[in-house]
């Protein structure tokens, strides 16, 4: 007869990824390409979990925001690792609840060379307050053009100024010339 | 004018453009995946209404959600909007916003405040 008997070490790993999942409160977790249909499901999922847990409305608002532009920046942006330098698209993408808050994190890999320039957004971001956000956003969407990625550079600027939370985010080198990029949102429960 | 008559889904807004009528609306979420793709079609319209129209205007917007991609599109349909003001037009921009929704507010605001077209905040239940 033949074995249905699970391998050992995959076992393991199934367990403590479940119980990892328990434990952080993480509620969603997924690698792979984000493609369009990807962030319509699992906004949707999200939504409706938020709507049978009774999620005031400006909350449900905040994560769903989020959670797209997050999603858009990895389908957009991610590099695919190798030496071609093109995007693949790729990432983690994942979502934390507790009592207080959601957090939404993202990771994905990033070429070097773009990892000033985004680091010099993100802190320049997380140096403004509240007005200085939305001035900036103004300038942003006057002047910007759409990327050739149809990008407008409004996401994170967005993100900031209606979770009012910092970004935490940072970079992390996995090989030559490429890194691995890891942003957190925090969006606070409000009842 | 042909009319444009756009049902909305959970990623596309609704949209009805209608010149025999004179109803401009735009409502509902939008987060389309190629969202140039999307809305060329409605400021190519935008820009013959402003040729041809001659009575007064009112676009309407009812938006539930939009990202930020659409947010640039947005500003654009409110620039043609413009233009057609400042060529004499009657032109009045309405804003609505569930009256909880302080960003959807404060976005109508900021558009307002980057365009020289008289736009008007309405809140609803």
């Amino acid at each position: 007869m033949e074995d249905k008997t699970l391998n050992d070490s995959f076992l393991n790993a199934v367990m403590e990824f479940h119980k990892t999942m328990r434990e952080n409160d993480i509620s969603l977790v997924y690698e792979g390409e984000i493609t369009h249909s990807i962030t319509k499901a699992f906004t949707s999922l999200t939504e409706k979990k938020m709507t049978d847990e009774e999620e005031s409305g400006i909350t449900q608002r905040k994560v769903f925001h989020v959670m797209v532009e997050c999603l858009q920046n990895i389908s957009k942006h991610a590099e695919n690792g190798n030496d071609s330098y093109s995007t693949d698209g790729r990432g983690i993408f994942m979502v934390h609840k507790t009592e207080e808050l959601y957090k939404i994190t993202t990771g994905n890999l990033i070429a070097d060379e773009n990892v000033e320039n985004l680091k010099r957004s993100l802190d320049l971001i997380n140096s403004l307050n509240k007005d200085e956000l939305t001035e900036l956003y103004k300038k942003q969407i006057k002047e910007g053009q759409l990327s050739d990625k149809k990008g407008a550079g409004l996401g994170f600027i967005d993100i900031a100024r209606k979770t009012g939370s910092k970004l935490e985010f940072s970079f992390k080198s996995v090989k030559n010339n490429i890194s691995f990029f890891i942003l957190t949102t925090i969006i606070e429960r409000k009842k | 004018m042909e009319t444009i008559k756009i049902q909305g889904t959970d990623d596309i807004p609704s949209v009805v453009l209608n010149a025999e009528n004179g109803i401009f609306q735009i409502s509902g979420r939008s987060m389309p995946e190629d969202v140039t793709a999307f809305y060329e079609p409605i400021l190519d319209w935008i820009s013959e209404l402003g040729e041809t129209y001659k009575n007064k205007i009112v676009f309407e917007f009812k938006l539930e959600y939009f990202n930020t991609a659409s947010s640039k599109l947005l500003l654009d349909i409110l620039m043609k909007l413009e233009e057609m003001h400042e060529a004499g037009k009657d032109v009045l921009v309405k804003w609505y916003f569930p009256e909880d929704d302080e960003d959807m507010e404060e976005a109508g605001q900021e558009y307002a405040d980057i365009v020289e077209v008289p736009i008007e905040l309405v809140s609803y239940e």
